[in-house]
């Protein structure tokens, strides 16, 4: 079988048999320049990393002698590799926010959509592999539904985290399934306020005052530790969070992105809801202006 | 009135050998057989900017006014209003259908809400095809609604018989109501006048209905949404000369 060319392979990966695929890509066009700039990264990297785990990643079942599982590692890096997904608490509610790496200029702005409503106070950001996370947004959904039927009352976020942990990390026990290669940002209101939760690759879910995963999550968490988070109201945390995703991204590796934003607030009358057009203009040409006046100095 | 529900008991209570029910759980304790707790008449007219509808707010146990406080109709999404008489707890589970398809709608977030002939087509499939396995949701419901411009009003009743009209009636408001609608209902009323028609009608379901009560709400839909209004009373007029002193004069046949 010959290798699809187009199959993107995490950092520093195997290639044992190609009938054997526990890790299988987007199959997308990969522009051949980035293409070939990820490979060289690749081969940089898998130099410098002693983790690669050969024999012990070939799979999710087995661990290594020093105790990781490899397989639920290495989808972490598919996350990794995907646009940043950013999220804070403000004092009245959630800001979600996403750079989405445009593919291809023949995309309709406002297609592929990266934040889903889980039900009416509850929304995610997916990054990763974008089919992985429609499947974990719909269990969210079936849940989110199944608890307002059973309990008569919409689900508090803690428990909707915990079962959408739970479900990804089903898919971490089983040799037969392979993890999901995407992370997720939960924000919901309810009863007990805005609440922010991150649920990963590997199960793990936990609740933040500000998150964010993706490729710049590193520079984002940096970003939004500076800010004053308990004090912003969301029409400010709009504006903090485009200028957050402007500053991270990368002109030099990824060309164009589209910015996607949502909320959950008393604006919002508690539902979650895409940020309305005017202020995320606004929050647009905020982030733009701060940019220059960056490059500026 | 007695003859027609018994009609329509004989027809929902076709014996099916499920066994014996004391071993069996599914022998005939699944299907409905008669309503317990029901609603009146529902009217609803199609006037000049929308849609008027009005219903009292009883709930009766059998010959029992027993429930003073139920809303009949509600709001279905952003362009829409349902009303329903018969079971009220069957209405209740119509809408938490029609909530989780609104809910579902919604999340979509592409722009697109649902109009007043898709939820009224939603309903005639979910009425008709309940029928079908003879376990129907005891309900005739009224649906009316305001989308792009397009006023819609429609029924459907308990055995999925659904159609759209100017103005709409169920139970006792059919024989009572629609003759005066027919009278006088006309393309361009206005929202004082239909209420005044609407109100005509209610009138006369109070004096002759028996499971009606004197505490009504007119639902308006146009445009612009929903208003519900505050629980109100019609005022009646019980002076007629003929029911003062009913008995003078009477001869006694025993």
């Amino acid at each position: 079988v010959k290798p699809n060319s187009n199959r993107i392979d995490p950092p520093g990966s195997f290639k044992i048999s190609d009938n054997f695929r526990s890790y299988s890509g987007l199959r997308r066009k990969k522009n051949p320049i980035l293409r070939s700039l990820g490979e060289k990264e690749s081969k940089q990297q898998s130099k410098k990393m002693s983790s690669i785990g050969t024999g012990y990643d070939l799979s999710v079942t087995t661990f290594s002698p020093d105790g990781r599982v490899f397989q639920i590692e290495y989808a972490a890096k598919a996350v990794d590799n995907s646009g940043t997904v950013v999220g804070i608490k403000c004092k009245d509610g959630i800001v979600m926010g996403v750079e989405k790496l445009i593919a291809s200029k023949m995309m309709l702005p406002g297609s592929n959509r990266r934040i889903h409503s889980v039900h009416r106070h509850a929304g995610m950001a997916v990054a990763g592999l974008a089919a992985d996370g429609r499947q974990i947004v719909a269990r969210a959904k079936s849940e989110a539904r199944s608890y307002e039927s059973v309990y008569g009352d919409a689900v508090p976020v803690k428990e909707l985290s915990e079962r959408v942990a739970s479900y990804v990390h089903l898919c971490t026990l089983y040799w037969w399934l392979r993890p999901f290669g995407c992370g997720v940002i939960l924000g919901g209101y309810d009863k007990d306020g805005p609440q922010l939760y991150m649920i990963e690759p590997s199960g793990i879910s936990y609740r933040y005052f500000g998150a964010a995963i993706g490729k710049g999550k590193q520079a984002a968490k940096t970003e939004i530790e500076k800010l004053k988070l308990s004090e912003m109201t969301c029409k400010e945390g709009v504006i903090e969070v485009a200028k957050i995703i402007y500053k991270l991204h990368d002109e030099a590796k990824d060309k164009a992105f589209e910015l996607e934003m949502s909320w959950i607030c008393e604006e919002s009358k508690r539902e979650h809801q895409k940020v309305p057009d005017d202020l995320l203009e606004e929050a647009k040409t905020a982030a733009k202006t701060a940019l220059e006046e960056m490059d500026a100095d | 009135m007695l003859l027609i529900l018994w009609g329509v008991l004989i027809q929902f209570t076709i014996p099916i050998d499920n066994g014996d029910a004391l071993k069996n759980a599914e022998a005939d304790s699944q299907r409905t057989l008669y309503p317990y707790v029901t609603g009146t008449s529902i009217v609803a007219i199609k006037y000049k900017d929308g849609v008027l509808m009005a219903s009292d707010m009883g709930g009766s146990y059998g010959s029992t006014l027993r429930y003073k406080n139920i809303e009949r109709v509600k709001a279905i999404g952003k362009h829409s209003l349902l009303g329903a008489s018969g079971e009220i707890s069957d209405f209740q589970e119509i809408l938490r259908y029609l909530d989780e398809l609104v809910l579902n709608d919604n999340m979509w977030d592409d722009g697109n809400s649902l109009g007043p002939k898709e939820v009224h087509n939603y309903l005639t499939r979910v009425m008709y095809n309940r029928r079908n396995k003879f376990n129907p949701l005891w309900n005739t419901l009224v649906l009316g609604g305001v989308k792009n411009g397009e006023i819609y009003l429609g029924m459907v009743s308990m055995i999925g018989v659904s159609f759209e009209d100017n103005h709409v009636a169920t139970g006792f408001g059919n024989h009572l109501a629609r003759p005066i609608l027919r009278d006088e209902w006309r393309a361009d009323l206005s929202f004082e006048d239909g209420v005044k028609l609407l109100e005509k009608c209610m009138r006369v379901l109070l004096y002759r209905d028996r499971s009606a009560i004197n505490k009504l709400q007119i639902a308006k839909i146009t445009e612009e949404g929903v208003t519900v209004s505050q629980p109100y009373s019609l005022k009646t007029f019980w002076e007629f000369q003929a029911f003062h002193n009913p008995t003078a004069g009477a001869q006694g046949s025993w």
